[in-house]
């Protein structure tokens, strides 16, 4: 990929976690720090030419699916629809809101108000590979060039539906249909809700695990390098006969200092200081500068006065 | 027409209809020798799937299938289907992915293998799941209906089915009725509400109830949700007494759902008949008459009830 386009996916990248920071500010709960931790990786996999879908019809029938199975994360996965232009800007603030179809976790929405982009009810971890598998057998069965991509946490791999859905992803149907269309992405970030996962249930030998059950395992040293991922996804791409899991090493609450590798951001939204703070330090602005910043920047000077508001609310 | 368990007609309808319907799929957990579906993997490799002992992945891979366009039908013993409750609640429920989840080897009836084999509350925990339609029919003839209306509803369906053969109860040129109930035999004392396997047993209680002087009106409710509500309101208005019979637990299931209408709409005076404790080992017919599910214990029940 040339330079200029990795640019950009780090530009949007950065778009998307300033917007991830307002909607959870707004919303007042939510899960920034594994939002934070998957947004480098679903940037390059929507915008870098990896997943297929068509803006004007969502339910194009031979598009690639994505399935959040670490639902919590939804905000980053809603930021990147938006940008899609499957939903309005003003739009993700009703996030968690009574009324909203933006629910707290994917939804999908009922028959005839389907929400283009969620595929599928998740935020029960361990739930989102099986049926990641049974779309990716669907659309070998109907014949279409579809892939599958579904991306789970590393704390929702302690889950034993998992690893049943793990081992059986290379071998259903008894080698008629190889799902080589199926890629599993492992957000790699070392943090689950209560603690660290090491202390937790640590998980190691984690891609030997998968290796065993007969996965292709590709790694991705830095899972915040956009580089490197583009890299990871195009070998991910090229893999035949087997499904494909791509573990990214991440770190959790990526961008916001106070946010970086602390269990504490798991689960918590910040607060309006907050959410302003992690604002300037992920556009890189340092603290002195960031009155002249706004003055020069209306589009983020909005964004600060509307943080600000809620604080007084 | 001899007798015939209802997994045994399943897998008959189910071979029938995937000859039509191209889109019919199904997915065993490594039971399908026990849910009748052998025969539909022979004639149909290309649509037959064994994810092995692991239900939560079955149930998974049939929400993708059913959301991609395909119609699963997903197999397995009631009990561990419906064990993994949170899993079909946020896979097919809350997703509204179109799967049809069968159940086979309900209640006592399975026998000599006993209470961790019995789909026992099976019916309590479907019945939560606001779009989940619970079809349990009663014989071979509305079986092969009940298949084919499910392969055609539009959302998730949950089909209960029995190990043991049952006798014909339907009658003659009978049409199921998605959310219908049938009046098996009329009457005017009381109102024997029978799902499944123990429908011929309330026939034959009707039976040695009449020779009592007692005229027991029996009806299938065989769709149990969404329940037949007027037919049910209109009989028990009729006879002022009500009697479910199930061969399922007493909390929760048809007794739960009718005790659920009956005090809100037009209370009626109840009796549940069903399993009140734990199931257990032994053979079919002596298990029912232990727990008072073979015509003599539904007669006497329910004479109980009217004091007689």
């Amino acid at each position: 990929m040339a330079t200029a386009d990795l640019a950009h996916l780090i530009s949007l990248a950065r778009e998307f976690r300033v917007q991830i920071i307002r909607m959870l500010t707004h919303a007042g709960s939510g899960h920034p720090g594994g939002s934070l931790s998957a947004i480098d990786l679903l940037t390059a996999l929507y915008f870098g030419g990896f997943l297929r879908y068509d803006p004007k019809n969502p339910w194009w029938p031979e598009r690639d699916r994505f399935i959040l199975s670490k639902g919590h994360c939804v905000p980053a996965l809603y930021v990147v629809l938006g940008q899609i232009g499957y939903i309005s800007e003003g739009e993700l603030l009703t996030l968690r809101k009574v009324g909203s179809r933006f629910q707290g976790h994917p939804y999908p929405g009922q028959p005839g108000e389907r929400f283009p982009g969620i595929e599928a009810a998740t935020g029960s971890l361990g739930q989102g590979l099986s049926i990641a598998i049974g779309m990716a057998l669907a659309v070998r069965m109907d014949g279409r060039p579809s892939r599958v991509f579904c991306m789970l946490g590393d704390g929702e791999c302690q889950a034993g539906q998992v690893w049943e859905a793990a081992m059986s992803a290379p071998r259903i149907g008894g080698g008629r249909y190889r799902l080589d269309n199926l890629c599993a992405i492992v957000d790699r970030n070392r943090i689950q809700n209560d603690d660290f996962v090491d202390k937790t249930l640590p998980l190691d030998p984690f891609a030997a695990k998968w290796e065993a059950f007969g996965w292709h395992v590709i790694e991705v040293g830095d899972g915040h390098d956009m580089g490197a991922i583009v890299k990871g996804l195009q070998s991910a791409l090229e893999v035949t006969e087997r499904p494909v899991v791509l573990i990214a090493h991440t770190v959790k609450g990526k961008g916001v200092s106070f946010m970086e590798n602390n269990p504490k951001w798991h689960g918590v939204a910040p607060k309006p200081a907050e959410g302003i703070q992690s604002i300037r330090e992920i556009l890189g602005v340092r603290e002195g500068d960031w009155l002249d910043y706004l003055r020069r920047t209306p589009k983020v000077a909005a964004i600060v006065e509307e943080l600000q508001a809620l604080e007084t609310k | 027409m001899p007798a015939k368990a209802t997994r045994v007609a399943f897998g008959e309808a189910i071979l029938e209809l995937a000859a039509k319907n191209k889109r019919i799929v199904v997915v065993n957990a490594d039971l399908g020798k026990s849910t009748m579906t052998q025969k539909f993997a022979e004639v149909y490799p290309d649509r037959a799937f064994n994810v092995g002992v692991a239900e939560a992945n079955l149930i998974g891979i049939g929400a993708g299938l059913a959301l991609s366009g395909w119609i699963p039908f997903i197999c397995t013993f009631a009990c561990f289907v419906i064990g993994r409750f949170e899993t079909i609640r946020l896979s097919i429920s809350y997703s509204h992915a179109n799967v049809k989840i069968v159940g086979t080897h309900t209640g006592l009836g399975i026998g000599e293998d006993g209470y961790s084999q019995m789909g026992m509350e099976d019916l309590t925990l479907a019945r939560a799941l606001p779009n989940l339609a619970i079809i349990q029919p009663a014989d071979e003839v509305e079986t092969k209906q009940a298949v084919a209306y499910a392969a055609e509803h539009d959302g998730p369906v949950y089909l209960r089915f029995t190990r043991q053969a049952l006798e014909p109860v339907s009658p003659t040129g009978y049409t199921f009725q998605f959310g219908k109930g049938t009046v098996l035999r009329e009457g005017t004392d009381v109102t024997i509400l029978g799902t499944g396997g123990p429908l011929f047993n309330c026939l034959q209680a009707a039976d040695r109830l009449a020779a009592e002087g007692i005229r027991a009106e029996v009806i299938n409710i065989s769709t149990l949700k969404p329940l037949d509500e007027e037919l049910i309101l209109r009989s028990g208005g009729k006879t002022g007494h009500v009697v479910t019979v199930e061969d399922h637990t007493i909390r929760g299931g048809l007794g739960g759902a009718v005790a659920e209408l009956l005090s809100e709409a037009r209370p009626v005076p109840l009796k549940r008949l069903g399993v009140q404790g734990f199931g257990e080992s032994g053979d079919p017919r002596g298990l029912y008459a232990k727990h008072g599910l073979d015509p003599d214990g539904i007669a006497r029940s329910v004479m109980k009830f009217l004091k007689i």
